[in-house]
């Protein structure tokens, strides 16, 4: 490399250290506003020392607590617990939930902080992750927490009726073509999973 | 090392590659595509928890991931240019950029209609969405830069330091779920020992990425091909190619 290439290499090389740090330190310093959500354990034991005051409108992120979820049967009202490795935070919230809720599952909510331990929420989103993966290998590897409770009308066997129970929100796009294209999908395995998770 | 490259910063040779490499490209684009695409929507199994809400994966993380590669790509054809001193550096570099943006948009918006029916909502300003947006900003910046000048020669280099500046962004995208916590799920098939996605599934996804890979190439050259001739106008070498095109056509 003759010198004044070596010179034009060093300089670009140093600016973009230095607009590397820059941004890095930016970064840094926003840390914490960068963040979605907080989660329970940050709302009840604060998050770098500061606590979210009630009437703070904020987003709760955490796992719905299985057992914590309930209905009023008028109207659309619900409440759950969102938990993620210390204690549980309420959540009460009166519309849709989106398809994918259920026990088990993340949820972000948006609302206000009512009560130590309490959220108003407007907005309830699921966040699902990042593994894909067939249902029949879902339920090898992880019960049947995450199976849809709609896959059961299209498998058409009696044991599962005990869904109905629960009012989880039947969605608009599964119906019976949601079978094709699965191949090797054992109806019977997946129901008997199904009801032995189920008795709650 | 690298000396098999010099000879391509001369236009003329670096036309030529174009015109060598291209129906390669557009093969690999359309066969890869079409069996990626067919596989991923028709035969791939569905998904536990999404059913065939996630098939859209097979458009979304291909032209997400590559328009980071291309922003790359584009940003050491930058440096190439600004350390070397190519003029073709710059022409590649403006070449990939309207190119690049596309794919973003496209991942944005599969983005924002999977997101809609799975999340809830259509956009969310977590970490990741926003700095996937800044990209597309960036591409913007670049094209709008090199747009604003009248000389190419200045234009290539200043859309070149936007490009390069730019380049600190692709960290942050791929990182945000990590470093901070969103909406936006983790990476699935950037754990290559481990990708958290059934086989099945993984395949008809990485032959779409080959095929979306290929076709950024094909409309990369056809790009810098135009480019070229538009630049280099007065040479002799192009004026012999455009008579003896209009000759053809006659």
């Amino acid at each position: 490399m003759n010198p004044r290439r070596k010179q034009r290499l060093t300089v670009v090389a140093l600016i973009g250290l230095l607009v590397a740090s820059a941004i890095g330190l930016m970064l840094y310093a926003l840390n914490d506003s960068i963040d979605l959500f907080y989660t329970p354990s940050e709302i009840i034991e604060g998050k770098n020392g500061l606590k979210p005051q009630v009437g703070q409108r904020l987003r709760i992120g955490g796992m719905v607590v299985p057992g914590t979820v309930s209905r009023d049967p008028n109207s659309l009202a619900v409440s759950f617990d969102l938990v993620d490795t210390g204690p549980a935070v309420t959540v009460t919230f009166t519309g849709i939930l989106p398809d994918l809720f259920r026990e088990g599952q993340g949820i972000v909510a948006t609302g206000v902080l009512t009560d130590s331990r309490q959220i108003n929420a407007q907005e309830v989103l699921a966040k699902h992750d990042e593994e894909y993966m067939p249902p029949e290998l879902a339920e090898k590897m992880k019960g049947i927490k995450h199976v849809k409770p709609e896959n059961k009308s299209g498998y058409g066997s009696s044991d599962a009726n005990s869904y109905n129970d629960k009012s989880y929100d039947a969605s608009s796009y599964k119906n019976s073509t949601y079978e094709s294209g699965v191949s090797g999908n054992k109806p019977s395995k997946a129901d008997s999973t199904t009801s032995m998770n189920e008795g709650q | 090392m690298w000396k098999w490259l010099h000879p391509y910063a001369k236009t003329e040779r670096a036309y030529q590659l174009c015109v060598t490499l291209q129906p390669w490209l557009w093969a690999g684009a359309g066969v890869a595509l079409f069996v990626g695409t067919l596989w991923g929507l028709a035969f791939a199994p569905q998904d536990y928890q999404q059913g065939d809400s996630f098939r859209i994966i097979y458009i979304h993380v291909p032209s997400a991931i590559l328009s980071m590669g291309t922003y790359v790509a584009m940003a050491v054809a930058a440096l190439v240019g600004m350390v070397w001193q190519w003029r073709t550096a710059y022409m590649s570099m403006i070449a990939m950029a309207p190119v690049g943006a596309v794919m973003t948009f496209i991942a944005l918006f599969t983005g924002a209609a999977w997101g809609k029916p799975m999340w809830g909502a259509w956009w969310v300003w977590d970490a990741r969405l926003t700095s996937e947006l800044i990209l597309l900003f960036l591409y913007f910046g670049v094209i709008a830069l090199y747009g604003a000048f009248e000389d190419k020669q200045q234009a290539g280099k200043a859309a070149g330091v936007m490009a390069l500046v730019g380049v600190v962004n692709i960290p942050i995208i791929h990182y945000s779920v990590e470093w901070w916590n969103t909406l936006h799920q983790g990476a699935t098939i950037s754990k290559f020992d481990n990708p958290s996605i059934a086989p099945e599934m993984l395949w008809p996804l990485l032959i779409n990425l080959l095929g979306f890979a290929f076709f950024i190439g094909a409309v990369t050259t056809v790009r810098l091909r135009n480019e070229i001739v538009l630049r280099e106008m007065h040479r002799p070498w192009v004026q012999a190619l455009a008579k003896k095109q209009v000759k053809g056509a006659q």
